[in-house]
């Protein structure tokens, strides 16, 4: 069945690119949920994720270690870090000052900042782009003589993800902050009444998106094994296509929107060839928007009185 | 006399060209029902607004306690223990009811983002606490078997109740409501006196109240504000106010 392998290959590749968009969407779409803004410079974060992996993992092999699990588990822990307090820093600097505003000062701000971040990574690290080497070289076969396979670095991908949205969902159904997060987002003014801090909150919404954006830009990083100052705007606006896919504002809506558009994408390349990849993500996006704008899992605005 | 709980002098709000109340006194004394009443668009609900935060007085001061308040952010001057709710109701509608109750206990809880991920014993004391603290006032407002309904599906005299169970969450010392009868049936409005009563004489809350059910602002309330136009008209207790003549000049218009 050389067909069906085909297709089969397809959708895994598809569904492990689809998962880190899924990772990064979660940032817009929890964002958009509590403040109704749109975090252009999210990619930006992402790109900041992927350079912090670099450093740490060229900076303990300058040291002489060579181990690659301690690499790996240093990279994650120094991108989510240090990407963290790049959301929470972002948010403060560029946004709370503007809220209350009208909502396009800090749509306006968000792309001035994602420019800056650009920018100064240019600046620091200059163009030509870093390698970073795959911890998990090989694969294993699920169908003899490989004509479907699935590489390590994509069962550590699905691994990776999977734990951090049961992780993210738990958080969210169960912890005393979730809840204050969902009150937050249904009733900003009623929540700040009733006692919450929701200036942490909304922080909070821009750490856990920040941290979520770094184990993507690790895993992806890892995979693809190169980064450069400019990959951070196609994530972004990819990740921004999952979120409205599946319905900004709803955090099950960015997994599934993240999956459906690695998919769509994979089989997109198949038949269009890999050049395309890009046009079927957004004409994707343009009929979607054209036939059910509220995304796969969104509920239609109601105008507030 | 004790020390009034509330006291607000010479308040005004002006939005550019309209002056929306103009130099209104309040003085709330602790375990009272005080009620403000006036005609539509008076003014009412912007001293709300101006009580909780919302909005920035252009001028007059606020005092809670003695302490002034005015000009602090509405998260701060709801930790000092004052409650509201709106003329339309503001649940979290997706919420469960009791999880409405446990948002409104948030900040008596130990938020440690670790104790939270490792539920520790402390975490999870108090977390029953909460619980046990919101099943208790849902069994006061009569909701505890649609405990884990989603709030948006209550009926609207249910939503009412909750609301105000939920401002009990905060464990207030001043309890503001903003119309509380409006849609409700004469015996919905009858168990909400019976509730209002309830808080000031066995749990020491002092409600303000803004209501136009002249029934029930009459028997509840220890003392009225009367505002017209944003200006203080009278104030007195219910039978001054039902004789003043001024008062049935504004509600009935000259003789």
């Amino acid at each position: 069945m050389p067909e069906l392998n085909h297709y089969l290959q397809l959708l895994i590749d598809g569904l492990s690119v689809g998962s880190t968009y899924a990772l990064i969407a979660i940032g817009y779409t929890m964002v958009y949920g509590i403040i109704g803004m749109i975090n252009f410079a999210h990619g930006e974060v992402y790109m900041i994720g992927s350079y912090i992996a670099f450093i740490a993992i060229a900076g303990l092999a300058m040291l002489g270690i060579d181990s690659v699990a301690l690499l790996t588990i240093a990279a994650f822990v120094a991108s989510m870090i240090v990407t963290s307090a790049y959301g929470y820093s972002i948010e403060r600097v560029a946004y709370r000052p503007l809220r209350g505003g009208n909502r396009l000062i800090p749509l306006i701000s968000a792309i001035g900042m994602s420019i800056v971040l650009q920018n100064m990574v240019l600046l620091a690290q200059d163009s030509r782009g870093k390698s970073i080497p795959d911890p998990l070289p090989g694969k294993f076969d699920l169908v003899a003589g490989g004509a479907v396979s699935i590489s390590y670095m994509q069962v550590f991908i699905f691994v990776i993800t999977f734990v951090a949205m049961i992780g993210l969902t738990l958080f969210i159904a169960r912890s005393r902050l979730g809840r204050a997060c969902r009150a937050t987002a249904e009733d900003l003014k009623m929540a700040n009444l009733l006692g919450i801090n929701t200036n942490n909150i909304i922080a909070l919404t821009f750490v856990i998106g920040a941290a979520l954006a770094a184990v993507a830009a690790v895993l992806i990083s890892m995979r693809y094994g190169f980064i450069n100052p400019n990959l951070g705007f196609l994530a972004g606006i990819k990740a921004f296509t999952a979120a409205v896919l599946g319905g900004i504002g709803s955090i099950p809506g960015a997994m599934l929107g993240g999956l459906v558009l690695g998919v769509a994408e994979a089989f997109g390349a198949d038949v269009f060839g890999d050049q395309y990849k890009d046009v079927v993500a957004f004409t994707l996006l343009v009929l979607l928007l054209l036939f059910r704008p509220t995304g796969i899992l969104g509920r239609p605005e109601v105008e507030k009185v | 006399m004790s020390r009034p709980i509330l006291e607000a002098s010479g308040l005004t709000m002006r939005f550019g060209g309209l002056l929306a109340v103009n130099g209104v006194n309040l003085t709330v004394n602790p375990k009272q029902v005080v009620s403000m009443i006036g005609p539509n668009g008076a003014g009412k609900t912007t001293v709300f607004n101006c009580l909780t935060g919302f909005y920035q007085p252009t001028s007059g001061s606020i005092l809670l306690d003695g302490e002034p308040i005015h000009g602090l952010p509405g998260h701060k001057i709801a930790r000092k223990g004052v409650v509201r709710t709106f003329q339309n109701v503001r649940l979290f509608k997706d919420m469960t009811v009791v999880e409405n109750l446990l948002i409104a206990q948030h900040r008596h809880l130990n938020t440690n983002y670790l104790s939270g991920l490792f539920k520790t014993p402390a975490y999870r004391r108090s977390e029953r606490q909460a619980m046990e603290f919101a099943a208790h006032w849902l069994e006061r407002v009569n909701l505890l078997d649609l405990a884990n309904r989603p709030a948006g599906t209550l009926a609207y005299g249910q939503q009412r109740r909750l609301e105000i169970a939920r401002c009990m969450m905060t464990r207030p010392r001043l309890l503001m409501l903003d119309e509380p009868a409006a849609g409700l049936n004469p015996r919905e409005t009858e168990d909400l006196k019976a509730l209002i009563s309830v808080l000031r004489d066995e749990h020491d809350v002092t409600v303000l109240l803004i209501e136009h059910d002249m029934k029930l602002v009459m028997s509840i309330s220890d003392y009225i504000y009367v505002i017209n136009q944003g200006t203080p008209l009278a104030s007195g207790t219910p039978e001054q106010v039902r004789s003043n003549p001024d008062v049935i000049k504004a509600y009935l218009g000259e003789a």
